[in-house]
């Protein structure tokens, strides 16, 4: 139990997704501009990462990996090339069903992320945790928490930078530095704060 | 002479009045004007409430507040060197701070003197301080004409706290580089005062922090003297808990008093709290927020003293400790609860309060990289502000609709 405790803990702050590894950027700058919305991603991101996570951990481990398909009678067969394509077609067919699922009972929610939903597809944060988890070797158990932590990090840092982008409103930021540039620093100086946890052994 | 001065000012104005000469330097002859006089400009809409308590004054009273334990700061740094001196059978210090002390009549290394101790950390401090004023104040002064805003007082009080929080043997260029990150990148390019997120001066020690590891929380930078080098308290209560501070010498009085090794201004708790009683009577700061972050510090303390470990003696470390330690009361008194970059609610004040207290005790206690977490951990509370703040009100909004429902 203190082990999976002590991954969650490491998959929310110290290796947090946007702010430690700078992973899926794209959407973390643009969909940050309102705190609702960004929960509302945020929310999508945890569901479709725990989901993710684990079900390519089950891939990875009894059909990919080397030596999975011992049972096939192919015990030299390794099959680990094919896995950025498995994995990226597993997230696509997932956010595919939350996107039916969304438009069906959350129109609203729906309109406002938009194009912003389809591109959790390409969302580099939910592939990173895919691509950690198999260099780590978790097993189902473990993938299953780390993509839950992962998830909810990467939703952390994304409502955190919503609600500071909800205040900036109210600043007078030079003209050249107006929209995307002052968000960049906004990470940055996030990410200097989320530094704290950074040398945390656990 | 003042009212030489006050004619001189309004023979001038004309020249920096839109359409005048300077126009330009506008905020620069604003900032002399307020600095000598109250401003003669009123309110001119209808709405008007009129108080006494200005920014100015706000800045100025945290400025009172902080005097005392800058003074003993200094004081403090030359009874670390002192001693050190004495204890290493060292005459003379060493440079122009030497020769400057010779012509004070302080030079030698004479710890029981207060005289002697006090120029010796004052010959330390000044510098630091007045470089912070220059570096800071010439990006200030440069954003403020450039902008066309007003050079704003909340730079003093940067800009002393900042200085502050330095341990004494720093390298006065890396003050420089610190205090212009601060204010440029932690406030100026969000438009000034009032209007950035993180507390500048904390952005600015930060970034020293990270760039300069070794210059900024090393063992030797702690005490003024060449080839000196111990640990601080902190330190030593990661290593060893209560047990190793003890071995040092160094008992909780001392760490109360504030006569052990840290960062100048941080070290008397007993001074920087006759400052927090200063700041909440005259209303300057929240005493709701002082109280979260003790309420954190004191409640998550007391966790890690039950939850106990082996490997880890920093866990038993006990509240009393972690609060004169290093620099949690001045974190707390000071930096907490600067209003820009706290919660606005008064609800939210309580959260991020705790949240405070109860990130620097779990950074002291569970991060071996960093034995002081207050610095990370009020900007990491900086970044949950606003979204507390969101958070009560929306609830307030939800309360409030339910009562008119129902």
């Amino acid at each position: 139990m203190e082990h999976y405790l002590s991954l969650l803990f490491k998959a929310i702050f110290v290796e947090n997704l946007a702010l430690a590894f700078f992973l899926g950027m794209c959407t973390f700058l643009a969909v940050s501009k309102r705190i609702e919305t960004a929960i509302g991603l945020g929310i999508a991101v945890i569901v479709v990462q725990t989901i993710t996570v684990p079900v390519n951990s089950l891939i990875h481990q009894y059909l990919l990996q080397e030596g999975a398909l011992a049972w096939l009678g192919l015990p030299a067969l390794d099959l680990s090339f094919l896995g950025l394509i498995t994995y990226i077609g597993v997230i696509a067919a997932m956010v595919q069903i939350l996107e039916m699922l969304l438009d069906r009972y959350f129109p609203a929610l729906y309109q406002a992320l938009g194009i912003f939903l389809p591109l959790i597809t390409v969302n580099c944060a939910i592939l990173g945790g895919s691509l950690f988890m198999v260099e780590r070797g978790y097993d189902l158990g473990e993938s299953t928490v780390y993509g839950f932590g992962t998830g909810l990090g990467w939703a952390l840092a994304l409502v955190l930078l919503a609600g500071i982008r909800e205040k900036l409103k109210y600043s007078d930021v030079p003209d050249g530095l107006q929209g995307l540039g002052i968000t960049f620093i906004t990470t940055g100086l996030m990410a200097m704060a989320f530094m704290s946890f950074s040398g945390i052994q656990l | 002479m003042i009212k030489a001065l006050r004619k001189y000012l309004d023979r001038q104005e004309r020249h920096f009045l839109p359409g005048g000469r300077y126009e330009r330097f506008g905020a620069l002859f604003e900032l002399v004007d307020t600095f000598f006089y109250t401003p003669s400009t009123v309110t001119a809409g209808t709405p008007h409430l009129r108080d006494g308590i200005d920014l100015k004054r706000v800045m100025i009273f945290v400025w009172i507040a902080v005097l005392p334990a800058a003074l003993f700061g200094m004081v403090n740094i030359g009874l670390q060197a002192n001693s050190a001196m004495a204890a290493m059978g060292l005459e003379q210090v060493e440079g122009w701070r030497g020769g400057l002390l010779w012509l004070l009549g302080a030079g030698g290394p004479d710890p029981n003197s207060v005289w002697n101790n006090f120029w010796h950390g004052a010959v330390y401090f000044l510098p630091i301080y007045i470089v912070t004023m220059a570096a800071g104040g010439f990006w200030e002064i440069l954003f403020a004409t450039v902008r066309n805003h007003e050079v704003n007082e909340g730079f003093f009080v940067t800009s002393i706290l900042f200085a502050l929080t330095l341990p004494p043997d720093i390298p006065l260029w890396q003050v420089a580089l610190g205090i212009s990150f601060g204010t440029v990148i932690g406030k100026e390019v969000f438009g000034g005062t009032g209007k950035n997120f993180l507390n500048p001066a904390l952005t600015g020690r930060a970034f020293l922090f990270f760039a300069y590891p070794s210059e900024i929380s090393g063992d030797a930078v702690w005490t003024a003297v060449d080839g000196f080098s111990g640990a601080t308290p902190l330190m030593l209560a990661a290593e060893g808990g209560v047990g190793a501070i003890q071995a040092a010498g160094v008992t909780w009085w001392n760490a109360f008093l504030g006569t052990v090794q840290g960062s100048i201004g941080a070290t008397s708790t007993l001074l920087i709290s006759a400052g927090a009683l200063f700041l909440v009577y005259t209303g300057v700061a929240s005493w709701r927020i002082m109280a979260g972050v003790l309420i954190g510090v004191i409640g998550t303390a007391l966790l890690f003293n039950t939850l106990g470990s082996e490997t880890n003696p920093a866990f038993a470390l006990p509240w009393h400790w972690h609060l004169v330690l290093g620099g949690l009361a001045f974190g707390l008194v000071f930096m907490a609860t600067d209003p820009v970059s706290a919660s606005m609610t008064e609800t939210g004040k309580w959260f991020y309060g705790a949240l405070i207290g109860f990130m620097t005790v779990l950074i002291r206690v569970l991060n071996p990289a960093y034995p002081e977490g207050v610095m990370l951990a009020i900007l990491f509370a900086n970044l949950f502000a606003p979204l507390i703040d969101w958070f009560v009100v929306q609830a307030n909004i939800r309360r409030r609709a339910r009562r008119h429902v129902g």
